[in-house]
């Protein structure tokens, strides 16, 4: 490790000028929650069928993630509150 | 196994509530419990019900937390506060049980982090342990909670 130098301003998140990347919103496999509150948080959340809700819940479930919504940061950033406000495990990150 | 769910939708829009007296009690202490372990903020039992947004970036996770803790807390003791007051409630409107939904679901969070629980793991693995009486409760709110959001995500049955 070494020790950053103290002139140099480093920038901060809103200085840079980001590429026009959508955001993805991740849903992460856990132990806890039931397979069928996912199901329903999916559909109550983002008005999924219930048959690409269950898909999401299954690839969750099967593959370890889904990808469950994506758009601009702030609409990224609502949706993982609002699946966090129902205790699901979301994160966000650029699209590549 | 059972065969008569305890949470059924009624025609008038509402829920009945069939628990039994003696499950009312062990419900009855669980929001008080929740409501002080929220104020006790670095409980790591806690993790589940507060994850990342940015896994990788602590700069804005610490401004996405910032932005959001106060209103998830505060739904939370909405939450919290409204199974207390209905806990002897035969119908619940939606929106009661919905805040029922919400604490059943923290409480499964905490627990089952608490347990440790993997999706290997059964209510057997803890038989004879100390920890039995907590796993007791962790599957039996997991029952709970499926009649609950079959209720909701289902059609009307009574």
């Amino acid at each position: 490790m070494s020790v950053a130098p103290a002139e140099i301003d480093r920038p901060s998140g809103q200085d840079v000028v980001e590429p026009d990347v959508p955001w993805v919103v991740i849903v992460w496999n856990d132990p806890i929650n039931l397979m069928s509150y996912v199901t329903w948080v999916f559909q109550k959340l983002f008005g999924y069928s219930r048959d690409k809700a269950t898909k999401l819940m299954l690839d969750v479930h099967h593959k370890g993630k889904a990808v469950v919504s994506n758009g601009p940061k702030e609409r990224a950033e609502s949706d993982v509150a609002r699946l966090h406000a129902h205790g699901l495990w979301a994160t966000m990150q650029k699209d590549r | 196994m059972r065969f008569v769910p305890r949470v059924v939708r009624a025609r008038d829009g509402r829920f009945l509530l069939e628990l039994p007296r003696e499950e009312r009690d062990v419900l009855r202490t669980l929001p008080a419990q929740l409501r002080e372990l929220l104020a006790e903020e670095g409980d790591p039992a806690l993790r589940r019900l507060f994850p990342p947004a940015y896994a990788d970036d602590p700069e804005r996770e610490a401004d996405f937390r910032e932005m959001v803790r106060d209103d998830l807390v505060e739904a939370k003791l909405a939450a919290i506060a409204t199974m207390e007051a209905t806990i002897d409630a035969e119908r619940l409107t939606e929106e009661e049980l919905l805040a029922w939904l919400g604490a059943l679901n923290d409480l499964r969070l905490v627990l089952g982090t608490r347990l440790d629980v993997s999706e290997e793991t059964g209510f057997g693995d803890f038989e004879g342990d100390a920890r039995e009486g907590v796993a007791a409760l962790y599957w039996y709110l997991g029952a709970l909670e499926e009649d609950v959001v079959e209720a909701l995500a289902g059609r009307e049955r009574a």
